[in-house]
């Protein structure tokens, strides 16, 4: 892991998507194991640039997301890597017995993008807001489940999958995020990145919600309140240790998801520090649908902004 | 009845009786596409299960898992005695096929519709590695009323599969009675048909006919192949033919003697 900061927040140099696009056809070119998936998203995620390339290794399905966990498991089995996209709630919720049985209880391997998290769904409203897909696939036994804070991690962690035989849940923002970090940066699966040390809280965040605590720190810290920051990317297998080691230090943890409460990271981080007695709550999603708007609106609606972090870490300091 | 159909039908009832439940119907009537495909026409090495260069076989109709592991057994990828474990706790032999089991086993499956995907996908991995093996599906009737399977069919079809066969074991009965009682599906190797399938009719239990039915799916170039096998469920036990709850049968003693009976009846015919 080796990781800079970016100094100001600003909107990250790369649309997600074009990321995923350009890191899959540097991929493809080095390994003609890899082949794309894609159930008539393609004009959403912007893959044309690889299908250009690789037309024999671009399986646009259709719509029949079902079907496409299934052939990705057959893909699979004849030693294929296949990368499969969605928007998040299609790519699990659509298709969970499919994921479930045909790739991870039969011990099939593929990386499975979920994009448009959260209320990043904008005006696709309720129907495609997913405030369930970590907790879904999280239910999946060995299943490894991140969700992306911005492109450099994205082309990072892609390029690291690659390598590896597993089924993963990649959940990203489609279009722009702002930039976290600092081109170059790399990123260990299954490990938190320390963000800001603070001794009066820690913020355990991922996806748009790390940017969102880094600027509620900025304005904790105008006020005397210093918070620790960790960038929590891999939600399964979360790293128990460093969860561990940030309850002794600080007071209380706070958790951010642009997720139900019920299920996602902040789920995760209580489940993590069951025997391990420490103040936890929980911002996110209140057990809520989602609906139709833009994205500053909803991070308003679903108490999500970084002014809501600093209330929540105020009220439980 | 061929000697090897006789075997595995033979093997079949053991392993039920002595587990006294199981999912026999359904075994039963695809017994004689297993013995072809098995016997005639995959390229398989049962001393090496993952080879690479080996035809694949896909159980979507999962539940029929005995028919299968007793095909497997005397073709000589794993011990005959291992059947008798059958459902016990540990089994290399789960109720619904397992690929992480059973050698010989090349995709889980028991959730239906979802098998033919996984067939659909080796199948076009194939064609992407440039390879000549083929992929052979089994999908039951009752199966039929899953929407993913038609989401494959048009896969195959869109992708010009012809190193892929369908198989459908037509034996006209699902879980809770008769297909057209529950969700009459109509005429199936025409609808097949229509989605652009090579689609021809068989009897299922006419090993001949099943022979030159996946001699003509070979020559077919283009599409893939749907050969819908008119069988009977529970196919040989004459008092279970025909009963409308046969799909999974939990024997009282009496069923029990009299299947083993059958079976040593089968084993004496072909000494």
């Amino acid at each position: 892991m080796s990781v800079k900061l970016k100094k100001e927040f600003k909107t990250a140099d790369k649309e997600m998507r074009l990321t995923y696009n350009d890191t899959m056809v540097k991929l493809a070119k080095a390994d003609e194991r890899v082949v794309l998936l894609e159930a008539d998203l393609m004009g959403s995620i912007k893959t044309s640039g690889f299908q250009k390339e690789f037309p024999e290794r671009t399986i646009n399905i259709g719509i029949m997301e079902q079907n496409m966990m299934g052939v990705a498991a057959g893909l699979n089995i004849r030693g294929l890597k296949p990368y499969i996209h969605s928007f998040a709630q299609f790519a699990t919720r659509r298709a969970f017995d499919q994921l479930f049985l045909s790739l991870g209880y039969s011990q099939l391997n593929a990386t499975i993008i979920g994009s448009d998290a959260g209320v990043t769904a904008s005006h696709n409203g309720g129907t495609h807001m997913p405030f369930e897909d970590l907790g879904l696939v999280r239910l999946v036994p060995n299943m490894t489940v991140m969700e992306m804070s911005d492109p450099v991690m994205f082309e990072n962690i892609l390029t690291q999958l690659n390598e590896k035989d597993m089924l993963s849940y990649v959940r990203i923002v489609r279009k722009d995020t702002l930039g976290v970090y600092e081109e170059g940066s790399t990123f260990d699966i299954g490990k938190g990145v320390v963000l800001k040390e603070g001794n009066d809280a820690t913020i355990v965040a991922s996806g748009i919600m790390v940017a969102s605590a880094l600027k509620a720190s900025e304005k904790l810290a105008e006020e005397g309140i210093n918070v620790s920051v960790i960038d929590m990317f891999t939600i399964k297998p979360i790293d128990e240790a460093l969860l561990h080691e940030y309850a002794d230090k600080t007071k209380f943890i706070l958790t951010c998801d642009n997720h139900n409460i019920i299920g996602g990271l902040g789920s995760a981080v209580l489940e993590a520090l069951e025997s391990h007695p420490v103040k936890v709550k929980r911002l996110g999603v209140k057990d809520r649908f989602g609906q139709v708007g833009p994205q500053d609106f909803l991070e308003k609606e679903y108490e999500l902004t970084p002014d809501d972090i600093v209330k929540a870490v105020k009220e439980n300091l | 009845m061929t000697e090897f159909a006789k075997r595995v039908r033979i093997e079949i009832v053991r392993m039920l009786v002595k587990r006294g439940f199981g999912h026999l119907g359904g075994s039963m009537s695809i017994v004689e596409a297993l013995s072809v495909l098995y016997n005639n026409e995959m390229s398989i090495d049962p001393s090496n299960p993952d080879w690479e260069d080996r035809d694949y076989f896909v159980l979507s109709k999962g539940h029929a898992g005995p028919a299968l592991y007793s095909t497997l057994a005397l073709k000589g990828y794993f011990n005959k005695q291992l059947l008798l474990t059958l459902n016990e706790p540990h089994t290399k032999l789960p109720s619904h096929a397992d690929r992480n089991q059973t050698p010989g086993v090349d995709m889980t499956t028991g959730s239906l519709g979802q098998g033919i995907s996984a067939a659909a996908g080796i199948a076009k991995a194939l064609k992407i590695q440039g390879k000549e093996n083929r992929v052979y599906c089994m999908v039951g009737d009752g199966e039929l009323n899953e929407g993913q399977v038609y989401e494959a069919i048009m896969f195959a079809k869109h992708h010009k599969l012809d190193n892929f066969v369908l198989m459908i074991d037509e034996n006209k009965l699902q879980l809770d009675g008769f297909t057209r009682d529950i969700c009459d599906q109509g005429d199936i190797t025409r609808k097949i048909a229509s989605f652009g399938l090579h689609t021809l009719c068989v009897n299922g239990h006419d090993e001949a006919a099943i022979k030159s039915a996946f001699d003509e799916a070979r020559a077919i170039k283009g599409v893939p192949t749907c050969i819908v096998l008119d069988t009977i469920k529970a196919k040989g036990v004459e008092f279970l033919e025909g009963d409308s709850s046969n799909h999974h049968v939990r024997m009282d003693e009496e069923q029990k003697r009299v299947l083993l009976d059958l079976a040593n009846k089968w084993e004496g015919e072909l000494a």
